[in-house]
């Protein structure tokens, strides 16, 4: 039944549809309310799970790196300053491939201290050996919860859900959360091989050298790629069990002929769709492109979707100090790499939680002016707020 | 989802809440969304984002429309404003972006409202009609029964409902004085102005 | 067929790489037999991780797992949440170093005892980072010399005093804290039982001396530490919610110098005036220690008014610029 939820509530639920076992938290805006939903879901015996207050996010992380490591299924949301200072333990949660799944609530990161959202946070950790899917809604964090679970547990993978601090994880909007049998269904009990067990010990987390180092890192760059058909398949099985679908890897929109391609990540995408229909209204061949998997990179999807292209734009929430957009840079290289020479734009903005309206959107695709030579990105224009209305007294 | 008969008509409503800390702000948008929803609209509601403090500026927003919402921008040109606190007209520019024709709904003890060139204006003692039902000057249902009053955006009943589901946890005395306010806000304005289309 | 009914019989079996006459080896195999195969081991970065998992190879024959420095005993807290939900009491083990506990782990260790997880944390202390190649650490005792606490024309080793990690431990309202080490089997032993009899958080430092990094020689390990708790300098007590409950006594006190003789860590000590403060000081400290926990019937027997001056000024190794006989007069 669909009700009007809080994006961290509605992803607090669907994580407890998960019945994870152990629950590790510390707070930090923009994800608390997550973890505080989940607490009071524990207190009220809704949730049968072991709540943990850790003593830091690098704590967190480690409390559900052991947990896995047992064999429970596990959660634990962070953001910003809390993710960097649980990036140690994300490497070596990878490294030990155990299924780990949290949620980013994207805020940026200081200095200056700034709660707001963008995605340099994520960003930061896109090397770290775990799945990342950014989401455009509060549905669809909360259906990726779900999935999310089943693709970690297939993939032995971790799996990051990227949702926008406070654009989603504070905005309350109609969620239809499924019921606890038809998720049962779509994502088995949690049954972990390699999971710490005297009747069958095992040494995990041991000291590799030249010789063989370099073979987990493959295996688990293999493994990645093999995720991506995984995800694609096993959000085509929601679509077929929920009715929902959130693109797998991408989510097209109104590409049919398109030569202009907006293309982001996260909630900007709404606002990037209502341009792509007015731009359409208006006889302009426009259309979205969405990359909800990150990590694994989807190279020849993005080739494939975007080999008809004369422009493509790329709108991006991070920027990589010293270069510039990192989705850009990456795009760039898998199109080159399938021989489409169709230049990239690099676009940037949205940091510290400045708005990319559909006026600033619109604004981006209408600037035909050539990029300074030798430049690889640009910044977005700022929204413009209206005038202000005479202020009267109400007299 | 029981529609009430209005999501026939394709509309597109967005709404600021202007209060401070501890005055239920970010709670009146979210009830006017729940409410909407109820009607069968789709709905958005949010608060400006940051942190709260008890006392500081708050505002809040709610997107009410026919069609889903897709974008998660803030609000800049609401069709009204809602002002829970009339001490904040001398700080803030509360009517900024506010489309011509906009509505603002005043908790203010002494003004009448009104009309003028750009705006229509509503005003009533919200935190006195608070205070008579709920023992505390909480004027946030006073005044969005009057806004539904003065929009037909939503339903008193959905408004009702949403209460009823959005407080139940903190128990039945506190439900029925919230909707007792809501509705003396929304007869309050009912009889003291002509409604407006 | 299970594996352990046939031929394994240590938790941490022969083969692995540390070296000679390693106290942290001695104490690890004798704190995972007592405690037995049935049981989930957490490791902390460090010695015995590196020595026991070398490159693919394993000397553990229970489940083992290791993380990262820091986080060990928030791993663990995970792990005893997991088996909880589960329904499982399978005890739960960290092994970590003094870096591991008394720094770098600090944090989770107090998170992890003050959430109040089931679960026994035991302290391989030998005084200093010896895997990285012997750095001071908290736990590396005043005047000690390391790769990062020379001693120097202006340095006497390390400047700042051991922390004392087992009172910080118990003032968590720790049902059980202990310390133990190598050359007493029988305490450590009943310590450790005793520990695994108790619900909740448990905490055990045991004294492991390093030979590389205290130079003493590999025969010498045991008889080390044994000079420690002979000398005062590492009292051998029990804590129940923060009570001192019972120590290991005394028969006679032994000069300290008896214990850093044979150890190469504190040779700058010997033959200089400057050196000479530091000995009276150390020698201070172990008194102390006695006085602090009861361990003489006697007052100590080597105590002077001036050396315990200076320790409670907390000067550590710091050099003076004064001749000792100048600095006696200053402290009077």
């Amino acid at each position: 039944m669909k009700k009007l939820l809080e994006g961290s509530q509605a992803v607090a639920e669907a994580v407890s549809l998960c019945r994870p076992q152990v629950v590790a938290a510390y707070p930090i805006t923009p994800q608390t309310h997550i973890i505080e939903r989940l607490a009071q879901q524990v207190a009220n015996g809704e949730l049968e799970a072991e709540f943990i207050n850790a003593e830091s996010e690098f704590g967190a992380a480690s409390i559900v790196l052991g947990a896995v490591a047992a064999g429970a299924r596990a959660f634990t949301a962070t953001a910003s300053q809390g993710l960097l200072l649980m990036t140690e333990v994300l490497y070596n949660i990878a490294g030990l491939r155990l299924p780990v799944v949290m949620v980013c609530a994207n805020r940026a990161v200081g200095a200056p201290i700034n709660i707001f959202s963008d995605h340099q946070d994520s960003m930061a950790l896109r090397d770290s050996g775990w799945i990342q899917l950014y989401v455009e809604s509060n549905q669809e964090a909360a259906d990726s919860m779900i999935q999310a679970y089943r693709i970690a547990e297939a993939c032995e993978l971790p799996v990051m859900v990227c949702m926008d601090g406070f654009f989603l994880t504070h905005t309350f909007e109609p969620v239809d959360l499924p019921i606890q049998a038809a998720v049962d269904d779509f994502l088995p009990p949690f049954h972990f091989a390699r999971a710490l067990d005297p009747s069958r010990p095992m040494t995990l987390g041991g000291a590799s050298e030249a010789d063989n180092y370099q073979e987990y890192r493959s295996a688990q760059q293999a493994a990645m790629e093999d995720a991506q058909p995984v995800i694609e398949a096993f959000d085509a099985e929601f679509d077929d069990q929920f009715g929902r679908a959130h693109g797998g890897l991408l989510q097209a929109y109104r590409l049919d002929e398109a030569q202009t391609v907006l293309l982001g990540m996260g909630s900007l995408m709404g606002a990037v769709r209502d341009v792509v229909d007015k731009l359409r209204d208006q006889g302009q061949a426009v259309g979205a492109l969405r990359l909800r998997c990150f990590r694994p990179f989807p190279a020849q999807a993005l080739a494939q979707y975007l080999s008809g292209a004369q422009r493509i734009i790329v709108l991006e929430k991070a920027i990589s100090i010293g270069a510039g957009g990192i989705v850009a840079a990456e795009l760039r290289a898998a199109l080159h790499q399938a021989g489409i020479m169709t230049p990239v734009e690099s676009v940037i903005g949205g940091l510290g939680g400045r708005d990319l309206t559909p006026e600033v959107i619109e604004a981006v695709f209408q600037e035909t002016t050539q990029d300074e030579a030798g430049a690889t990105f640009r910044f977005a224009p700022d929204h413009v707020t209206p005038d202000e209305p005479v202020r009267e007294d109400c007299s | 989802m029981d529609k009430k008969g209005k999501s026939n008509m394709p509309i597109f409503k967005e709404i600021r809440f202007h209060g401070r800390g501890g005055q239920g702000t970010v709670s009146a948008a979210a009830l006017m969304a729940l409410a909407a929803f109820e009607d069968g609209f789709e709905s958005q509601a949010f608060p400006k984002f940051g942190s709260e403090r008890r006392g500081a500026p708050v505002e809040a927003y709610v997107r009410i429309s026919s069609t889903i919402i897709r974008a998660h921008n803030q609000v800049y040109t609401p069709d009204a404003v809602v002002i829970q606190d009339v001490g904040l007209l001398r700080s803030e520019p509360l009517l900024r972006g506010l489309k011509r024709g906009g509505l603002i709904v005043l908790n203010s003890e002494q003004n009448p409202g009104g009309e003028d060139d750009n705006f229509r204006w509503i005003c009533l003692p919200a935190s006195q009609i608070g205070e008579h039902h709920l023992g505390r000057p909480l004027p946030n249902t006073v005044l969005l029964g009057a806004l539904a009053a003065n929009t037909e955006w939503v339903s008193l009943s959905a408004l009702e409902q949403a209460v009823t589901n959005h407080l139940a946890s903190k128990g039945e005395t506190l439900v029925k004085a919230n909707i007792d306010a809501l509705r003396e806000g929304y007869g309050f304005i009912t009889q003291a102005e002509e409604v407006m289309a | 067929m299970d594996k352990r009914d046939t031929f394994r019989h240590n938790v941490l079996t022969s083969g692995h790489r540390a070296c000679s006459g390693c106290g942290e080896a001695m104490a690890a195999r004798m704190v995972t037999d007592l405690i037995g195969p049935d049981a989930i081991y957490i490791n902390a970065t460090g010695c015995l991780q590196v020595f026991t998992t070398h490159n693919q190879q394993s000397a553990w024959q229970a489940p083992w797992i290791h993380s990262v420095f820091a986080n060990a005993a928030a791993v663990a807290s995970g792990v005893e949440a997991a088996l909880r939900a589960k329904g499982k009491d399978t005890p739960v083990v960290v092994q970590a170093g003094d870096g591991g506990t008394f720094d770098i782990g600090l944090q989770c260790l107090s998170g992890m005892i003050e959430r109040g997880h089931d679960v026994l944390f035991v302290c391989y202390d030998n005084e200093a980072y010896m895997n990285t190649g012997v750095q001071r650490s908290s736990s590396t005792p005043h005047a000690v010399r390391t790769t990062t606490s020379p001693p120097g024309r202006l340095s006497q080793g390390k400047h700042h005093l051991k922390k004392d990690v087992i009172s910080i431990i118990a003032a968590h309202h720790m049902p059980y804290a202990a310390t133990a080490t190598i050359a007493y089997f029988p305490d450590l032993k009943a310590k450790v039982e005793k520990a695994m009899r108790i619900q909740g958080p448990r905490f055990l430092q045991i004294l492991s001396p390093c030979p590389l990094g205290w130079a003493h020689d590999s025969a010498l390990s045991v008889t080390v530490s044994r000079l420690a708790v002979e000398t005062g300098l590492f009292p051998l007590v029990e804590l129940e919610h923060g009570e001192l409950i019972g120590v290991m006594r005394l028969a006679e006190q032994k000069p300290v110098e008896e214990y850093l003789r044979p150890q190469g860590r504190f040779k700058h000590l010997f033959g200089t005036k400057t050196g000479a403060v530091e000995l009276r000081h150390l020698q201070a400290l172990a008194d102390a220690r006695i006085r602090r926990y009861g361990l003489l019937d006697a007052d100590t027997q080597w105590d002077t008014a001036r050396a315990m001056q200076s320790a409670r000024h907390g000067r550590g190794g710091y050099a003076s610029s004064m001749p000792a006989s100048e600095e006696v007069k200053n402290d009077a």
